[in-house]
């Protein structure tokens, strides 16, 4: 029988029609008239005491249930180091942190209660830059580092400072690369914090039922971290606490921490378990839940005069805001693919997460990434311009390739990375490279194009895992039931795909189960690190045989042949050389009856499951390890239009080529890594955190924080390579994150080379533009 | 005129019904939509005007209805995505993959299809005057700029403008 691929093929997603008729729902498009609202008063300091809180006024307000401040039920969270209270206690360490929530009838009751709080603060000095964290007598933004517990393993705080983190790269022989090096070059980089801005703000619900179960309705991307957390947090039993999660309005990584939810059951078991609500503002999801890292390093490196670099010294400062959360995993990411995608014998990388009195931060798209990938296809650019040589050149001539080491000394394969190569040839022809880089067009205005290569890998617990469970229907077709959630790109549809290529069936016979429940559904790590596709598919893989396995045993039995006679079609199991024989699913799936009413079999149900492997802890002097299953490798461009008078610019192109060993879906695949350039380059030009002088973040409504707007976007064209990573679904691997990765450095290149000077901070504005070449002063003419 | 001081009956006029509802002077349009109706298609964003997930049409025209008094509605057609009704706009939204996490769709479906009713012919810079009013930030743009331009008379502008 002919074969139907499934795979690469453009499958419309599962909820298309419910996205554009309203019919899709999200967490804050429930509601129930028993259910209550919470607010949150939030700190107006970025560093103070909190001498007192008075919150009679607010209590005794009509509509109030409950007023709760940090002294209720006061723990400290954190999935790598415990130090943040979810509602601050004693004293507040960034813009925006929760000082007290206030439950009500309405939100408007709750919004006229929290304005009856009053808090005395006693200011404290703000550390306001990764430079002030880091002074030998810096303030201590937590004077109890030390006795913080860590219940993560390879987490290495510094009592006694702002360190929270620190990650050791030392591979090879520092002496012997510089002595090899014919040119040296150096160089210091900075990039602000910035906010995921999803569309839909972070939002819980909870209430606690009377046998003890706690529900958690939420928008997250985790909600079995949710479960988990709250569980140790408030010593409840795992099995008591079920998380809710339907479809969700945008991640970027923002909704991998819990935070929203600790507030809602608080609120909830305030007020007897009655369900509370908690929505973020924009302002407050902006300052008040966690945003992206800031980053500020110094690299050096050097190079043979044929352009084969031979060392690498680098150090990063993540500034990761009040709180650990997720940062340190997020310098430990930057350390352990600090190299790109080259190969460099020899490296010395020191990455830190320090905190400072900034909101704090978690996950965001590209997981650090996109921040060292800017610093060092920076440094590409520049060693290229000293040795005389195409950019282009330069990165072919240290790609990495099978045999080559990464800096945590994990071993490269073809499989395990990809073909960069390929990728940077391909970028070549669709750029036209080998024209001018730089060209002035007539009216003055300058046409520039750069580049940038990147790679990313996971940064999992070594034990992250995924399972899948398939139940038929009496109409032949599959449920598919796994915990992916759809926070945008299309998985739970790419996941279906798989199911069908592997069951050769039609993808419309597969029904997903959209929405996860920690209950109901199997576990999945988190919806995180591009590793959805990888990690579930596989487990749907491993389902699908499972489930093929029982349908050929029982068919075997109803057909009176081998099980191995058997194969498995459009939903029925038939003789392999004689398809006429045959039994459908529907006959099978609930047992199957003979004629005479007597019954064999049962109901048919699926489970699949996938762990990592090979994956170890990183080792803390040398940061020999190995963190994520495998690489994904690309190239990208960008081709603007600079205009030397007024110092602006316009977006042109952008281009990526990326190396995605299979794609399943091409147009998902190419929305997707479009929507990943389109955030680079936001990052690139505009988007940025601006603390005033005191720590006060300035920009908190999408008035004063910028994005980038419809009509702003360049043309872009997206292009895959295929090789095949063999122990990726179909020979599929990660890319829903990459897009962003290489845009601000190709951007960068692209308007230093037009510009005529070096850019190292992102965003660079029109302003930064105009003041880098005129030193700030206005032209009188 | 019309005075009301407290929760009032008042009867707007929704996707082509007259709905009775109870509003209070000081409700905005986006919540009563969606708590009163039950019409959760328009998102809040920002509650500010700047995001554009909340738009709906007013009498044609797109309105932000985070902007909106309740009041402000009466006598007035009031069109939201789920009275689109299999507008072009919405098979061509998902034929161009004009969308992720659809939290931003409605509204983006509201304004592009309010600008194929209004400016039928619209040029490039009408688009993009019209839909700067709205953030996605999921899909690069490109994808929801196929989707309207599908949908737009570009016969006759290609003939009005000589332009392809």
């Amino acid at each position: 029988m002919d074969h139907i691929p499934r795979i690469k093929v453009n499958t419309l997603r599962k909820e298309a029609w419910d996205k554009v008729t309203g019919a899709a729902k999200y967490n804050g498009d429930i509601h129930t008239p028993d259910t209550l609202y919470a607010k949150m008063l939030t700190s107006t300091h970025a560093h103070a005491s909190i001498k007192s809180i008075d919150t009679s006024d607010a209590e005794n307000l009509d509509g109030v249930h409950a007023v709760i401040t940090g002294d209720y039920i006061p723990v400290l969270s954190g999935s790598l180091i415990k130090d943040k209270p979810p509602i601050a206690r004693n004293k507040v360490r960034y813009f925006g942190e929760p000082i007290a929530v206030v439950v009500a009838s309405s939100k408007e009751k709750a919004m006229q209660a929290i304005k009856l709080i009053k808090v005395d603060y006693d200011p404290l000095p703000v550390v306001n830059s990764i430079a002030n964290s880091i002074k030998s007598d810096a303030t201590l933004i937590h004077e109890s580092l030390g006795s913080y517990d860590c219940p993560a393993k390879n987490v290495y705080p510094k009592p006694g400072s702002n360190i929270a983190h620190h990650t050791k790269i030392r591979k090879g022989n520092m002496n012997k690369g510089w002595a090899e090096s014919d040119v040296v070059i150096e160089s210091k980089f900075k990039i602000p914090q910035s906010d995921h801005l999803a569309m839909e703000t972070r939002n819980s619900r909870a209430k606690i039922l009377p046998d003890g179960n706690v529900i958690i309705y939420t928008s997250s991307q985790a909600p079995f971290a949710v479960r988990k957390n709250l569980s140790e947090l408030y010593n409840i039993p795992e099995g008591n606490v079920i998380v809710r999660v339907p479809l969700v309005g945008g991640a970027f990584g923002g909704k991998a921490t819990v935070q929203t939810e600790y507030i809602a059951y608080l609120a909830s078991k305030a007020v007897g378990g009655q369900m509370v609500e908690v929505m973020n503002s924009r302002e407050e999801d902006i300052s008040t839940s966690p945003c992206k890292i800031g980053l500020e390093a110094q690299l050096k490196i050097g190079a043979t005069k044929a352009g084969i670099i031979k060392a690498l010294e680098c150090i990063y400062y993540a500034d990761n805001g009040a709180y650990a959360s997720t940062g340190p995993r997020m310098a430990k990411a930057i350390a352990s693919d600090c190299s790109g995608p080259y190969n460099i014998e020899n490296i010395h990388c020191d990455s830190f997460a320090v905190y400072t009195n900034h909101t704090y931060v978690t996950s965001y798209r590209g997981f650090g990434h996109a921040e060292f990938t800017f610093c060092m296809e920076r440094m590409m650019d520049k060693l290229a311009a000293s040795l005389q040589m195409d950019p282009i050149e330069l990165r072919l001539k240290n790609a990495i390739s099978p045999g080559d080491l990464s800096p945590t000394q994990s071993k490269i394969t073809l499989s395990n990375t990809g073909n960069l190569t390929d990728c940077i040839l391909r970028l070549k022809e669709l750029t036209n490279w080998q024209e001018d880089r730089v060209v002035k067009m007539d009216n003055g205005m300058i046409r520039a194009k750069g580049m940038s290569c990147f790679w990313k890998t996971s940064t999992s617990p070594t034990d992250a895992s995924s399972g899948v469970i398939l139940t038929l229907n009496t109409d032949g077709s599959i449920n598919l039931n796994c915990s992916a959630v759809e926070i945008g790109p299309g998985m739970k549809t790419t996941l279906a795909q798989i199911l069908a290529e592997k069951m050769k069936m039609d993808v419309e016979k597969i029904h997903v189960v959209m929405n996860v429940d920690t209950q109901v559904s199997p576990n999945h790590w988190k919806t995180v690190a591009s590793m959805t596709t990888f990690m579930v598919g596989n487990a749907v893989i491993r389902a699908a045989e499972d489930l093929i396995y029982q349908l050929r045993s029982i068919a075997s039995v109803v057909l009176r042949c081998p099980p191995d006679d058997l194969d498995i079609k459009d939903q029925k199991i038939y003789l392999r050389d004689r398809p006429e024989i045959y039994v459908s699913f529907k006959n099978v799936v609930y047992g199957y009856m003979y004629p005479d009413g007597t019954c064999i079999g049962g109901q048919i149900i699926g489970r699949g499951s996938y762990i990592m492997r090979h994956l170890k802890t990183l080792d803390k002097e040398t940061g020999k390890g190995k963190t994520g299953a495998s690489w994904t490798v690309g190239a990208q461009a960008v081709e603007i239009e600079y205009d030397p008078k007024r110092y602006t610019y316009r977006l042109l192109k952008a281009i990526t080529v990326i190396d995605v060993g299979k794609v399943i879906n091409p147009k998902t695949a190419t929305g997707l890594i479009m929507g990943g350039m389109s955030m680079g380059l936001g990052l690139a030009t505009r988007e940025e955190f601006l603390y005033d002088d005191v720590g006060v973040l300035e920009d908190t409504s999408l008035r004063t924080y910028k994005l980038i707007r419809f009509g702003e976007h360049p043309q872009y064209i997206v292009d895959f390579i295929e090789t095949p990573q063999s122990d990726g679904p179909f020979g599929a691997r990660g890319m829903g994150e990459h897009g962003i990765l290489g845009m601000p450095a190709a951007f960068a290149n692209a308007i230093s080379l037009a510009a005529k000077a070096e850019f190292d901070m992102i965003p660079i504005s029109p302003e930064l533009i105009w003041k880098t070449k005129t030193g700030g002063k206005y032209d009188p003419i | 005129m019309l005075e009301i001081s407290d929760s009032t009956i008042i009867t707007l006029n929704v996707n082509g019904k007259d709905r009775k509802i109870v509003a209070k002077p000081s409700d905005i349009l986006l919540h009563t939509l969606r708590k009163e109706l039950g019409l959760t298609g328009a998102k809040p964003g920002c509650e500010n005007g700047d995001c554009g997930a909340c738009t709906i049409l007013v009498d044609d025209w797109p309105i932000k209805s985070c902007l909106m008094l309740t009041v402000e509605a009466i006598g007035k057609r009031i069109l939201t995505v789920e009275g689109l009704n299999d507008a072009p706009i919405q098979q061509a939204f998902v034929e161009n993959w004009g969308f992720q996490c659809g939290y931003c769709t409605s509204g983006f479906l509201m304004v592009c299809h309010s600008l194929s009713k209004i400016h039928p012919n619209a040029d490039e810079q009408t688009i993009q005057n019209w839909l700067q009013s709205n953030l996605c930030r999921c899909t690069s743009y490109d994808e929801i700029e196929n989707a309207i331009k599908s949908i737009l008379k570009w016969e006759v502008y290609y003939e009005r403008t000589g332009r392809k």
